[in-house]
């Protein structure tokens, strides 16, 4: 301790060194996202001819560390619609907020005019887009499921960019690379969409979260499934557990470190 | 000499409960030339009887398209519908650029009644002076709502407002059932009836003078609408000719004017 007020509560500059004043100041300059912190992996979703499926697992990692493994990343709306969101857990909990806050004004105002999957679409890409344009992304891709204004299946994908795409499966992140082209074989384009059924359908999404947690370091096989129809509303299941899981093939890999090829 | 004390500005009470700068406005409304709004199951009509300044002049526009699915027929200021009305285009743009949805008629309308409520309760703005019709169809069917200076908004099955309209509300009384199930056509027909009768003696319907602007469902498919239609100069004519043929002259014995100027149409004109 000395006679200077403003040394008082300081680490001694004779004990600690010099201290760095700039942390001080009030102001500083603004920062945006970069990177993702807690995320969430794959979202899938398939169409089939009554309404769609869709399905996320229950985890939020910390880079590598499967840190929360009760996160639910579906996010229904109202009986048409629901948002599978993977990416960044904060902004998902940001975009939970709006949309809470959303269907309030949305239900205030009149009664009647629910909005539907693909408005609901099509205002989250206004959303994404605009916090892109500020260079201040929220860090998600979003899958919206559900029925249109003609009470049809609908499945829309909206990015962090603001980028959208459409088609009958889907898929986020690790999924869209492992998960989709096997998706694809349930339904390859619309056509083929109203040959698909409900099981069919779920079964499809089942087998690829199980893919997905036996090659993607980021998974969890506890997972939540929805299924939106016109008649059921949504249909949602958050604490699934994968079943039938079988390791075998983990013996027959060769390379990645694990063991040496001879 | 007596002089109101309580019509300065529109946030004073009078004692007796009253706004008169909201009254004041809504003899505006009374001065505008009329116009007709009638709802059916799958319909919606906007009639409105057009006045000009001067020989010379155009004949002031009453009845605006909005969106597709949504028009206004106004009484009262001109400028101030344009203003309204602009502000109504854009809510309408908004709500298709967000969702991809057209605005719900009850939405945009309590929109436009809380704008005109505002000017009624923040010191040192003036009411709008213009009552309007706002017909359209939405995701719940055909709607007709009236639209009043004080920010008075209600739904009605038909309704007209402007000067003289006390005598086509008389019509839509008197055939107030035949509405609901009214086709097209024939909600056409009642609208520029019940504007006949509301016209002095000397005046007659004409291509020039009579506007109709009609928004519905689509007749295939359901669900889809049928794109707003303004008929103005010669497109009305066969609408002229399909409501007025056959129908009974004008009734001689006018049902009196219940509060308005009986020929304020006439010597205040307010439209424009």
């Amino acid at each position: 301790m000395n006679h200077l007020p403003q040394a008082w509560g300081r680490p001694r500059d004779d004990v600690y060194g010099p201290y760095d004043a700039s942390y001080l100041q009030s102001s500083h300059p603004q920062t945006h996202t970069q990177q993702p912190i807690v995320t969430g992996t794959s979202v899938l979703a398939v169409k089939f001819k009554d309404g769609v499926v869709i399905a996320a697992d229950n985890l939020a990692s910390y880079g590598s560390l499967a840190r929360f493994t009760d996160v639910k990343r579906l996010r229904p709306f109202n009986s048409r619609a629901i948002v599978g969101i993977g990416g960044d857990v904060s902004d998902m909990q940001y975009l939970d907020r709006l949309l809470n806050s959303l269907d309030v004004t949305e239900n205030y105002s009149s009664e009647g005019h629910g909005l539907n999957a693909r408005n609901l679409h099509t205002y989250l890409s206004k959303v994404m887009y605009k916090r892109r344009s500020d260079v201040n992304p929220l860090w998600n891709q979003m899958l919206v499921a559900g029925l249109d204004g003609d009470d049809k299946p609908f499945l829309s994908s909206v990015d962090l960019l603001g980028t959208t795409f459409s088609s009958p499966t889907l898929a986020t992140g690790f999924g869209a690379h492992l998960a989709q082209p096997l998706l694809r074989k349930v339904a390859d384009d619309e056509s083929q969409v109203s040959d698909v059924t409900r099981e069919k359908a779920v079964d499809a999404v089942k087998e690829c979260m199980k893919v997905l947690f036996y090659r993607d370091a980021r998974s969890l096989d506890k997972y939540s499934i929805a299924v939106v129809t016109k008649e059921g509303g949504v249909e949602l299941k958050e604490d699934e557990q994968l079943e039938n899981q079988s390791w075998a093939f983990a013996e027959t890999i060769r390379g990645y470190g694990r063991t040496q090829e001879v | 000499m007596f002089r109101n004390n309580y019509d300065n500005d529109s946030v004073t009470f009078s004692p007796q409960g009253r706004i008169f700068q909201v009254e004041y406005a809504s003899e505006a409304v009374k001065q505008g030339s009329v116009v007709v709004g009638i709802a059916s199951k799958t319909h919606t009509v906007l009639v409105a009887l057009k006045r000009n300044a001067e020989e010379l002049s155009s004949y002031q526009k009453k009845v605006i398209g909005i969106d597709s699915h949504v028009g206004i027929a106004l009484a009262g200021l001109a400028s101030d519908a344009r203003v309204l009305s602009n502000f109504m285009k854009q809510q309408a743009l908004a709500s298709k650029m967000t969702y991809g949805r057209p605005i719900p008629l009850e939405r945009i309308v309590t929109q436009i009644g809380d704008r005109a409520q505002t000017s009624t309760q923040v010191y040192g703005k003036r009411p709008y002076g213009v009552g309007l019709l706002v017909a359209g169809v939405d995701e719940t069917g055909p709607h007709l709502f009236e639209f009043q200076p004080s920010g008075m908004t209600q739904e009605m099955v038909a309704c007209a407002i402007g000067a003289r309209s006390q005598m086509a509300r008389t019509y839509l009384e008197r055939h107030l059932e035949e509405f609901a199930d009214s086709s097209r056509d024939e909600l056409i027909k009642h609208g520029l009836r019940a504007l006949k009768e509301s016209l002095s003696q000397d005046k007659e319907l004409t291509i020039d003078n009579a506007s109709v602007g009609v928004t519905g469902m689509a007749s295939d498919g359901k669900r889809k609408t049928e794109s707003f239609k303004l008929y103005d100069g010669a497109e009305v004519g066969p609408l002229l000719e399909a409501a007025l043929e056959g129908a009974e002259p004008a009734a001689e014995t006018r049902v009196a004017e219940g509060g308005e100027g009986a020929d304020a149409g006439d010597s205040m004109e307010v439209d424009t």
